[in-house]
C-alpha cells in the first residue's frame, strides 16, 4: 500500500474577508534557514494594497459602529480559535526557524495577547474619555473614537505574537487595519488570517498582505485614504520616508518600540471627540 | 395723529461711539525675549508692526535671525537642564499661577493692545481672548503637582525644550495653549508669535519677567515665515507645537522626517454647521452668526459651510439676512463693534479673491450694506447661496467673514456632505432632538461639536482635529498628553 500525499498549503493573501494571489500575479519562494523551499508566497503589490484600502474603508462604518463588548467578544473568539489551532502554529513557527519551546511560548503569548485586549473592547473608553467642567453653561464631554483605517508595517522578528498584538488594539478600538506580513517569516500571518476569515471578523477589518517591505512601505504611508500608519522596525531610511510620506495627508505616525499589552496603545490609533451642549431650560 | 407721524423724522437707531480708553501700555519697540532678558535682534532688523484698523504703524518687533534662534534654544536648553526639569512640581505650578494672576491683573490692558494689533472687536477680547488665556494658565499651573495621579500605570516624563509657533488670529490665547500645558509638565519653551502679531506676547514676556520665572524657561521670538522653519529645523528642539495652515502644518511633517522630534499640529477646518428642520430657528440664526462672524471669521473652527434643511432654508436664510444687517462693522475698540478689521491687507486680499472665485463659480453673493470705514481692512458680512459641493469656496478655508450655505433633504445627506472634505476640526448640529443630537455628533468626523451653541472653548475641554484637521488636543487632561513622554511603572 502507497504511503498517503499530504495536502500542501497554499498561502494566498487576505483582503476583504478574502484569499486572492496578488493581483500582480506574482509570487516568491520562500526557504527555511538550510535554504529549503517552504512555499510559494504572493508578492503583494501596490494594487492589491489600494484594494484592501477600498475594503478596510467599507468595513470601517459597520465595525467602528459596534459596541466595544461585541468587537471584544469578536476578539475573544479569534483567541478560542487560534487556541484550537495551536499545534498547526507551533509548527509553522518551527518552520520559520522558532525552536520548539520558543513556538510554544510565543502561541501562548499570542492567545493571552488576544484575550488580554478583548477585555479592553468596553474599557479604554472609560479610562481615557472626561466629562468637561467648564466654567460656562454646557455639558461637555470628550470620548475616543477610532481614527479609521490603519496601515500597518509588522514586526519583522515577532512573526505571530508581534504580528496579532499589534493588531488587536488597532481593531479593538474600531478601526480597519492592512497589515504588511512579516517578509521573511510570513507563514503564521496568512494562517492567522485564516483565523479571522473563521472567526466573525467582518471582511474588510483586518486585511494581511505578504510581500516586500521596500516595494510596500512607501505607498503604505502615501495613500491618501489612510488616516494612520503604525510601523514596526528601526530602518532609519523606511522611517524617513513613512513620516515624510504621511505628511501628504496629515497621517498619523506611531512607532511603538515593542508590542505591548497596554490601552495606550489603543489610544495611539484612536482620536478624540468633544461634544458641547448647553444647559438651560 | 397720523400726519404727526409721518411728520416726525424717522428714528436714528445707531449707536453713539463707545470707544475703550484703557491704555495699552505699548512701547514703541520691542526686542526679542531671551534667557529673562529683553535683547536687541543679532541682525539689527526691527519689523512695523500695522494697526489693521487704521492701515498705520502700531510700534516696531524686532525680527529674530537664525542666530537669536540659536540662543534662545540653547537658554531653553540650559534652563531644562540646571532649573525646570529639578525643581519641584509644586514650585514650577506656583510660577504658572503666577503668570494666571499677573494677567488677571491688567487684563483690560492686555484686551486694548490684543484689539490695535490684531483688528478684533474690544468686545471679543476683552470677554474672550484675555479671560480664557488668564484660565488656561490657572487651569495647567494646577497640574503641575498632579502628573503623578493624571496617567494609571504610567509614569509621565518631560521631554525638553519645545518650539512653539503660533497663529494671528488669537495671539495671547494661543501663547497661553502653547506655554501653560508645556510649563506645567516641566518643558521649556521657544515661543514664534505670527508676523503681524507680536505684541500681546511680548507683552505676556513683561509679565513672565514680573513673574520672576527663571530665566530661559520662555524665549519668545518674533519672526516671519523663515524664523519659524528655523525654529522647526533646529536640532536642540525636541518637541513641535503649531498652530496655523494645513499647508504649512504639512510642511512641518516633511521638515522633521527622519528626526526624533515629537510634534502636534493643530491645523485648518472648513466646519459644516448643521441645521435641522425642528431646529429652534432664531437660537440656530443667532449661533449662525456666532460660528461664521466671531472674530472676523479668522478662526480655524468657523462654522463656514452652512447645511440647510431645505423645509426651512428660506425662513433661514431670510432671518440670517435680516440679523446680518444689524452687524456693526467698524472700530475694533468700540464695544458695540460686532466684527473689527481683517487682520492684515494680505488676508484681505485673500479674502476678496475668494468672493470673486465664488461667484466665477456660479454661486450667488449676497452681503450686508453696513457703512465701513474707508481707511483700514474691512470686510462685510458676506453669504453665497446657490453653492455647490465641489465649490472651492465650500472646500477651501477662507479665514473671513464669508458663509456658504448648501441645502439638504435627509440626516444621512447631511453628515455625508459635512464629512465630504478632508478637513476636520469641527462641526455644529441644531436640533431641538436629543437622539439626533447624539447619532448626528457621533457621525461627524471632527475633533470638536458644538450642538445647539458654537464656538465655545474652555481650558478644561481638549480642541483639535480628525483627518488633515492636525493631531493632538490641546486643553483639558488630553492636552497633558502632547508634552508628555509616558513610561510603564
Amino acid at each position: 500500500m502507497s504511503e498517503r500525499v499530504p495536502v500542501l498549503k497554499t498561502y494566498k493573501q487576505f483582503i476583504g474577508g478574502a484569499f486572492p494571489r496578488s493581483e500582480s500575479g506574482r509570487s516568491f519562494v520562500l526557504k527555511d534557514a538550510k535554504g529549503r523551499a517552504l512555499a510559494n508566497v504572493c508578492q503583494g503589490s501596490r494594487k492589491d494594497f489600494r484594494d484592501a484600502v477600498v475594503k478596510a474603508r467599507a468595513a470601517h462604518k459597520d465595525w467602528s459602529g459596534r459596541s466595544g463588548y461585541n468587537r471584544g467578544q469578536i476578539l475573544y473568539r479569534l483567541a478560542e480559535l487560534v487556541e484550537g489551532r495551536r499545534d498547526q502554529f507551533v509548527a509553522e513557527l518551527r518552520q520559520q526557524g522558532s525552536s520548539a519551546g520558543d513556538a510554544r511560548k510565543e502561541v501562548d503569548a499570542t492567545i493571552d495577547c488576544l484575550i488580554h485586549y478583548a477585555g479592553w473592547g468596553d474599557k479604554y473608553q472609560q479610562l481615557f474619555s472626561t466629562v468637561n467642567p467648564v466654567s460656562s453653561p454646557h455639558f461637555v464631554f470628550s470620548v475616543p473614537e477610532p481614527t479609521g483605517v490603519v496601515a500597518l508595517v509588522a514586526p519583522e522578528d515577532s512573526a505571530l505574537r508581534g504580528l496579532v498584538s499589534a493588531i488587536a488594539p488597532i481593531i479593538v478600538g474600531g478601526n480597519c487595519v492592512i497589515a504588511l506580513a512579516s517578509e521573511t517569516k510570513p507563514l503564521t500571518a496568512i494562517t492567522f488570517s485564516e483565523v479571522c476569515a473563521a472567526g466573525d471578523v467582518p471582511g474588510g477589518v483586518v486585511n494581511i498582505l505578504t510581500g516586500f517591505r521596500k516595494e510596500l512601505v512607501a505607498q503604505m504611508a502615501s495613500h491618501m485614504d489612510v488616516n494612520a500608519v503604525v510601523y514596526y522596525g528601526d530602518n532609519t531610511d523606511e522611517r524617513k520616508t513613512v513620516q515624510a510620506e504621511a505628511s501628504r495627508n496629515v497621517k498619523r505616525v506611531i512607532f511603538p518600540d515593542t508590542p505591548g499589552e497596554n490601552p495606550y496603545l489603543i489610544m495611539d490609533t484612536q482620536e478624540v471627540k468633544t461634544t458641547w451642549h448647553p444647559v438651560g431650560y | 395723529m397720523a400726519t404727526a407721524l409721518q411728520a416726525t423724522k424717522p428714528i436714528d437707531w445707531s449707536y453713539a461711539p463707545a470707544p475703550e480708553s484703557a491704555d495699552p501700555g505699548l512701547k514703541k519697540r520691542y526686542d526679542l525675549f531671551i534667557d529673562g532678558k529683553f535683547v536687541p535682534p543679532v541682525g539689527g532688523q526691527y519689523r512695523t508692526i500695522i494697526n489693521p484698523a487704521k492701515d498705520a504703524p502700531l510700534c516696531e518687533v524686532a525680527d529674530s535671525s537664525p542666530a537669536d534662534i540659536d540662543r534662545a534654544v540653547k537658554a531653553a536648553r540650559r534652563a531644562y537642564d540646571k532649573v525646570w526639569s529639578k525643581m519641584p512640581a509644586r514650585e514650577r505650578g506656583k510660577y504658572i499661577f503666577r503668570i494666571a494672576r499677573l494677567l488677571q491683573e491688567r487684563a483690560r490692558e492686555f484686551s486694548v493692545a490684543e484689539s490695535l494689533n490684531g483688528g478684533k472687536p474690544i468686545r471679543e477680547s476683552r470677554d474672550t481672548d484675555v479671560p480664557l488665556a488668564v484660565a488656561h494658565f490657572f487651569y495647567y499651573a494646577g497640574w503641575a503637582d498632579k502628573l503623578d495621579f493624571a496617567f494609571p500605570g504610567m509614569r509621565a516624563k518631560s521631554l525638553g525644550v519645545c518650539g512653539q509657533v503660533i497663529p494671528w488670529n488669537f495671539p495671547l490665547l494661543m501663547a497661553a495653549w502653547k506655554l501653560a500645558p508645556a510649563l506645567a509638565t516641566g518643558n521649556t519653551c521657544v515661543l514664534k508669535p505670527a508676523e503681524t502679531t507680536p505684541v500681546t506676547a511680548l507683552k505676556l514676556a513683561e509679565i513672565i519677567q514680573m513673574a520672576d520665572l527663571p530665566a530661559g524657561v520662555v524665549n519668545i521670538v518674533p519672526g516671519g515665515r523663515p524664523t519659524g522653519a528655523t525654529l522647526v529645523k533646529h536640532p536642540g528642539v525636541d518637541k513641535i507645537a503649531f498652530t496655523g495652515s494645513t499647508a504649512v502644518g504639512k510642511w512641518i511633517m516633511n521638515a522633521l522626517a527622519g528626526t526624533k522630534k515629537k510634534y502636534t499640529l493643530e491645523l485648518g477646518g472648513k466646519a459644516a454647521n448643521i441645521i435641522f428642520e425642528d431646529a429652534a430657528i432664531d437660537q440656530a440664526v443667532e449661533g449662525i452668526i456666532n460660528a461664521i462672524f466671531f472674530n472676523q471669521g479668522h478662526v480655524c473652527c468657523a462654522g463656514s459651510r452652512l447645511l440647510v434643511q431645505e423645509g426651512v432654508a428660506d425662513t433661514l436664510i431670510n432671518k440670517l439676512k435680516h440679523r446680518m444687517n444689524a452687524l456693526i462693522v467698524g472700530d475694533p475698540l468700540d464695544k458695540n463693534t460686532d466684527v473689527g478689521a481683517i487682520n492684515s491687507k494680505e488676508q484681505l486680499e485673500k479674502i476678496n479673491k475668494y468672493l470673486e472665485i465664488g461667484q466665477g463659480e456660479g454661486a450667488e453673493m449676497w452681503q450686508t450694506t453696513c457703512p465701513v470705514p474707508a481707511k483700514g481692512f474691512f470686510c462685510r458680512p458676506t453669504l453665497f447661496t446657490n453653492v455647490s459641493q465641489s465649490h472651492r469656496i465650500a472646500q477651501e478655508e477662507i479665514f473671513g467673514p464669508v458663509l456658504a450655505i448648501l441645502t439638504f433633504r435627509t440626516v444621512d445627506e447631511a453628515i455625508e456632505k459635512a464629512n465630504n472634505t478632508p478637513y476636520g476640526l469641527s462641526g455644529g448640529v441644531w436640533t431641538d432632538k436629543g437622539a439626533k443630537i447624539f447619532k448626528v455628533t457621533r457621525k461627524i468626523r471632527a475633533g470638536v461639536i458644538w450642538a445647539n451653541t458654537f464656538n465655545k472653548f474652555d481650558p478644561s475641554s481638549p480642541f483639535g482635529g480628525y483627518k488633515e484637521s492636525g493631531m493632538g488636543r490641546e486643553g483639558g487632561w488630553h492636552g497633558l498628553m502632547p508634552y508628555v513622554r509616558l513610561e510603564r511603572i
